[in-house]
């Protein structure tokens, strides 16, 4: 049969979707590829969720955000894992991998929220404080709210970059989808390219949903104040500065 | 160190060859991108079709795209076309965008004065348009330059060279060669610093309005 | 009562935003700052409710130095309305309204009927209630601006050049709504605009303030116009001082003439007996004025044919008896503008109905205007 139909076999077996060449089958490794980076993402917007409220709502250190922005895309990932696991020792390769993870989550989470809270109109801010807001309140019930499009752009940014880098950590001896690309690699010609077609229609689809999911998200928990056209205008021209941010406009 | 020396002239070879693996795309994806973003920012129906595919795009890993692009294509799987094509359609996808934006935003006043003055359309486009998109689809154009470079070193995971190989086969060796992989790293990272720092320049001298300072003062 | 006690504000880089203000807001009444650029108009509001903290002097609010209350609670007490209304955009223009009260601990559905007696008040659609920011004009989204400052009731209410940002038509229209809102509630205004016909036309007060900060002149918006304290208020306050000031009196016992009036449909051959002084007035069925005819435009009609609204000459201004209609109605200015504008040089006087009264000759104006000085009701 032709390579399509291999793929396409591959993909079906159902023994694939319980077992596979050196362990678990499919589910398994789509779960252990969300878990990697449910988690870091978790951590990153831990970090870079408040310092970027702090730098925007404040002003101060805006230098930091723009230099950490634009560096990091210049880090081959691939290099980064390979440096950190063998720094950490194939025996922490979940952690150092988790570090690295989190390290390429940070700019983008930091950049969207940083200009999302930048790109609250001031008079709105003027207006808050006018009427008796406290700071925090300023910050928690106005800019937030209004910033919401862009972070959760940064976020959608972020978990893509993670996906993307959780499908190669197989090659530092990894579980996730990453698995069945650089298995079959090994396994050679017979059959070896369907499993690594199969792994890489699973990370593809992997990634298009969870973005569609996060699209939703941005749907239900962004004010449809924020999502008029004029609004949604408004936003899509900050987000199409490619200095600052590296993904597509939040839709 | 002494690993570097040694193999300076392959280090240097793999390095044109991580170049032309990472910049033709960008070149043909930017070719592509223009008339593509035109269409965009002419026909709202292409912009609904175009922005929504090209944002799907990006949202496949490069790995996958890489290992997909033998079926699609028909190459073998070492085949470096495949890296190539994968990166022309993520520039693709980026750029579109770009420049539908880029000239979305040139401002109508101009245009009009433009069509008054007596240009045609595809003159218009060449002399006022296209000129005045170019800092906006010059810094996309860094960003696809930067990312791609980046991403070709991802290609070694499936046997396709450039500066890759060194992080994937340093790593492999036993002890690791540790020479290896950080100067493959570093390589990658001057490589990306380089290219932005140039196409900077290159976008500078390319809109010599944007630099103009102070005001011209009449007596 | 709010007190300037020798205010001073200075920045940094020297820049002498404030110098040495000293004056007394009456409550009850409309303030208004006015002045160029740089005259740190807007700065002294903004001192008011400690947006801005002076570098000397001391403002009190009823008494108390306003630097003795925490700000966010000193500014629940204050509605403050800026340039760009400043709106909440997540919110619906119901929460935004209902934003201090919500503040303050009042329960939401208690705010929220609040906030809708309010938009009423306004002058705004129930039906806006619901919608967002984005999907209004701007001169809808400034009403709400209103609305949400004077949600909690405050006694003062701070306006940052609230109408300089929407088109000409609105701005008029706004400016009534506020005058009228005003004669209802009596709140303490404080309000800074750029235009001095603004200014005018708005304050109670009218405080004139020099680039520099300094204090050019407090006064009556008519004593502003009659006696300008100097070249630069005299300047600032513009052309036609004295034509404006008309706008202040009253055009009490003003006798009207009789005019001749024709109802539309009339034929042209009995018009033209009808004419007095070669003019008449055409009227419709609710005595309105319609436009005018006079001998020249019948003698080109057919004797026979009835009068329609498409023969007429259009008409100048209208003198608008009944003061209460708010503007310039009542005023010596509007009956002489009325004269001047008509193309017979009869003014038409009309009542609340806008049906017509009599006419008004600038002759007449003038000699009341006359009367007036000697009386003794111009500032002199």
């Amino acid at each position: 049969m032709n390579i399509f139909e291999q793929v396409w076999s591959w993909l079906t077996d159902p023994d694939n979707w319980t077992r596979s060449i050196n362990g678990p089958g499919i589910p398994y490794h789509v779960l252990k590829h969300l878990q990697y980076t449910g988690v870091a993402i978790l951590i990153a917007a831990l970090i870079a969720v408040p310092l970027g409220i702090y730098i925007g709502h404040t002003g101060r250190g805006s230098f930091l955000v723009v230099g950490i922005a634009n560096s990091f895309r210049a880090i081959p990932e691939l290099g980064l894992l390979i440096l950190l696991v063998l720094a950490m020792g194939i025996a922490l390769a979940v952690e150092a991998v988790t570090i690295a993870l989190v390290s390429l989550a940070i700019p983008p989470l930091l950049a969207g929220t940083y200009a999302g809270i930048r790109n609250v109109d001031r008079d709105v801010v003027d207006a808050a404080r006018g009427m008796g807001m406290r700071e925090w309140d300023v910050v928690w019930r106005v800019e937030l709210p209004i910033a919401l499009p862009l972070i959760l752009g940064g976020l959608r940014a972020a978990t893509l970059q993670v996906i993307a880098t959780a499908s190669i950590a197989a090659f530092v001896s990894l579980d996730g989808l990453g698995r069945f690309v650089i298995d079959g690699r090994a396994f050679g010609a017979d059959g070896g390219y369907a499993m690594m077609a199969g792994g890489a229609v699973l990370i593809a689809a992997l990634a298009i949903a969870v973005e569609l999911v996060l699209a939703g998200v941005q749907r239900l928990a962004v004010s449809p104040g924020l999502q008029t056209r004029r609004m949604r205008r408004r936003v899509a021209r900050v987000w199409a500065q490619p200095k600052l941010i590296t993904a597509e406009e939040s839709s | 160190m002494r690993w570097v020396l040694d193999h300076a002239g392959e280090l240097l070879d793999t390095t044109w060859e991580h170049l032309g693996l990472a910049l033709i795309p960008v070149l043909v994806g930017l070719l592509i991108s223009v008339p593509l973003g035109w269409a965009a920012h002419r026909w709202r129906a292409a912009r609904a079709i175009l922005v929504p595919a090209s944002s799907l795009l990006y949202t496949i890993p490069s790995l996958a795209l890489f290992v997909l692009m033998p079926l699609l294509l028909g190459t073998r799987i070492l085949d470096p076309l495949n890296v190539q094509a994968a990166l022309t359609i993520y520039t693709v996808a980026l750029l579109v965008r770009s420049v539908a934006d880029a000239l979305d935003a040139v401002p109508g006043e101009t245009i009009a004065a433009a069509t008054a003055v007596g240009y045609g359309a595809v003159r218009r486009f060449f002399a006022v348009e296209l000129p005045l998109s170019l800092p906006v689809l010059i810094a996309g154009v860094r960003v696809a330059a930067v990312s791609n470079i980046s991403l070709v070193s991802v290609g070694a995971i499936i046997g396709v060279g450039g500066l890759g190989f060194y992080l994937t086969h340093g790593s492999q060796l036993s002890p690791p060669n540790y020479a290896e992989i950080v100067a493959g790293l570093v390589l990658i990272v001057v490589l990306a610093l380089v290219v932005d720092a140039l196409l900077v320049v290159l976008g500078r001298w390319l809109t010599p309005w944007t630099r103009a300072r102070g005001r011209v003062v009449t007596a | 009562m709010i007190e300037f006690q020798a205010v001073t504000k200075t920045y940094p880089d020297g820049t002498v935003a404030v110098d040495r203000l000293d004056l007394t807001i009456e409550d009850g009444r409309i303030t208004v700052f006015v002045g160029p650029s740089g005259c740190g108009k807007t700065t002294s509001l903004r001192m008011i409710n400690r947006m801005i903290d002076p570098t000397s002097g001391t403002i009190r609010l009823n008494g108390a130095d306003v630097r003795e209350s925490a700000p966010a609670k000193l500014r629940r007490g204050i509605g403050y309305v800026i340039q760009h209304a400043g709106l909440f955009p997540h919110r619906t223009v119901i929460d935004n309204v209902a934003t201090v009260p919500v503040l303050n601990g009042t329960g939401r559905r208690a705010a929220r009927a609040r906030a809708a007696e309010l938009l009423e008040l306004v002058g705004l659609p129930a039906g806006l209630a619901k919608r967002y920011p984005a999907q209004l004009s701007g001169g809808q989204q400034q009403r709400v601006g209103v609305a949400r400052a004077l949600a909690a009731d405050p006694p003062v209410l701070l306006m940052d050049e609230p109408f300089s940002a929407v088109d000409p038509i609105v701005r008029d229209d706004l400016q009534q709504q506020l005058l009228r809102l005003q004669s209802e509630l009596g709140k303490t205004i404080v309000f800074v605009t750029h235009d001095i016909d603004e200014a005018i036309k708005l304050g109670d007060k009218v405080a004139v303030l020099r680039v520099g900060g300094t204090l050019a002149q407090y006064d009556t918006p008519s004593a502003l116009l009659a006696k300008p304290a100097d070249e630069f208020v005299a300047s600032f306050v513009g052309r036609d001082r004295g034509y404006r000031a008309l706008g202040f009196l009253a055009a009490k016992g003003i006798e009207l003439a009789p005019v001749a009036k024709v109802p539309l449909g009339t034929e042209v051959g009995a018009a033209r007996g009808r004419l007095e002084g070669g003019w008449a007035i055409v009227v419709d069925e609710r005595d309105r004025p319609a436009g005018w005819v006079s001998a020249d435009l019948l003698s080109s009609l057919d004797s026979s044919a009835k009068l329609e609204a498409t023969d007429l000459i259009s008409g100048g201004s209208l003198y608008q008896v009944d003061a209460e209609a708010g503007g310039t109605a009542g005023t010596l200015r509007n009956a002489l503008d009325a004269a001047l504008s008509s193309p017979s040089q009869l003014g038409i006087a009309v009542d609340a109905d806008g049906a017509v009264v009599g006419g008004i000759s600038a002759d007449t104006v003038l000699a009341a205007l006359g009367a007036a000085r000697e009386s003794g009701e111009v500032p002199v």
